[in-house]
């Protein structure tokens, strides 16, 4: 892809347009290589206790070069302002950024962004100097006001987390790419290539995926199908479609013909 | 004999000995401490503090680090972590 093409979110640059998540494999091996198919240079996170019981049990980042990778901490299974707050606070203490993919979830069954608490969360970390990355709703008012309280980026879901719907509201999605003046990730409910590949064409700057790929029968062959569906829909969307027409334009001159 | 302290490290209930500062309670349950975090009674710790901070009878320590993750982990394997239930 044109090296000038890259991604830019808060000064820093990102070489891979796909960020994969770490969660859901069978084991750190099929992770790793999953994660090097994709050729994501952005993995996501969680935090959690660590077992102080076993401690023969190995650690993800023993797979993960931290030199190739930029760890995104995210605080997944917060349902509360003040679970997102502490998390993301003790994602900064263990880890080495500011970066957060910020999650305040409004219930277990649709896993939906409670919006209202995300702007709330949201406007703390700013104020103590986090980058927040907002997992929203492809709501194009919220998404706007995340980016008026100083996130530099939004992340709008496609479908519920680990769904594999797809795209779910390509307008709204439009919408919020025409009208929010900052990088764009759709994230979540990804199922298959083309979900990335259209979100791309769409206009997003980037596709944020964790089940589409750990879930695959074979992950490390549908990571290496996202690497090229994103970077499919990237290149066509720069390109620029040609228009959708009712009736057939040829494609061969009628002249010459006999 | 050295004292003995009753502390709570990730909801378990242990034995400590007295005057024992949260560095080295890391390195004795083999915890490499670049990569955790440390919250004392809700007070998240400096990585510079943990050699300074002693701990006390009662205190409660959690020990927390990154595991895989994507945009929920509601179903965390054994080998990958406790899930944290949110609230006390």
């Amino acid at each position: 892809m044109n090296t000038n093409d890259r991604l830019t979110i808060a000064g820093r640059e990102f070489k891979s347009r796909l960020w994969v998540g770490t969660g859901k494999y069978k084991n750190f091996i099929e992770t790793q290589k999953a994660i090097e198919a994709s050729g994501a240079d952005v993995v996501t996170v969680a935090v959690r206790r660590v077992n102080i019981t076993d401690r023969s049990k190995e650690n993800l980042l023993d797979y993960l070069d931290p030199k190739k990778y930029i760890i995104l901490p995210n605080t997944a299974g917060c349902y509360t302002v003040e679970d997102a707050v502490r998390y993301a606070r003790l994602a900064r203490a263990a880890g080495v950024s500011d970066l957060v993919k910020l999650e305040v979830l409004g219930d277990e069954k649709t896993l939906f962004p409670d919006t209202a608490g995300l702007i709330e969360a949201a406007k703390i970390l700013i104020k103590e100097g986090f980058i927040v990355l907002p997992y929203t709703n492809d709501d194009p008012i919220v998404a706007k006001k995340l980016v008026d309280i100083g996130c530099p980026a939004v992340m709008p879901l496609a479908a519920p987390i680990g769904s594999g719907l797809g795209i779910r509201n390509p307008y709204n999605l439009k919408i919020i790419m025409e009208q929010v003046k900052v990088p764009i990730i759709v994230d979540a409910g990804v199922g298959t290539a083309s979900d990335a590949a259209l979100a791309m064409e769409y206009g997003a700057d980037a596709v944020l995926m964790n089940t589409a790929i750990a879930g695959a029968q074979d992950p490390i062959a549908m990571a290496e199908a996202m690497k090229y569906a994103v970077h499919a829909g990237r290149l066509a969307y720069k390109a620029g479609r040609i228009p959708r027409k009712l009736y057939a334009t040829a494609s061969s001159p009628i002249e010459g013909m006999l | 004999m050295v004292e003995s302290i009753q502390i709570q490290v990730n909801g378990e209930s242990r034995s400590w000995r007295a005057g024992a500062t949260v560095g080295e309670l890391l390195r004795e349950l083999d915890i490499t401490s670049e990569r955790v975090a440390v919250e004392l009674n809700l007070e998240i710790l400096d990585r510079k503090e943990f050699d300074r901070r002693g701990i006390k009878d009662g205190d409660r320590l959690e020990i927390l680090s990154f595991i895989g993750g994507g945009s929920l982990n509601r179903k965390v394997t054994p080998a990958m972590g406790d899930v944290i239930r949110s609230g006390r």
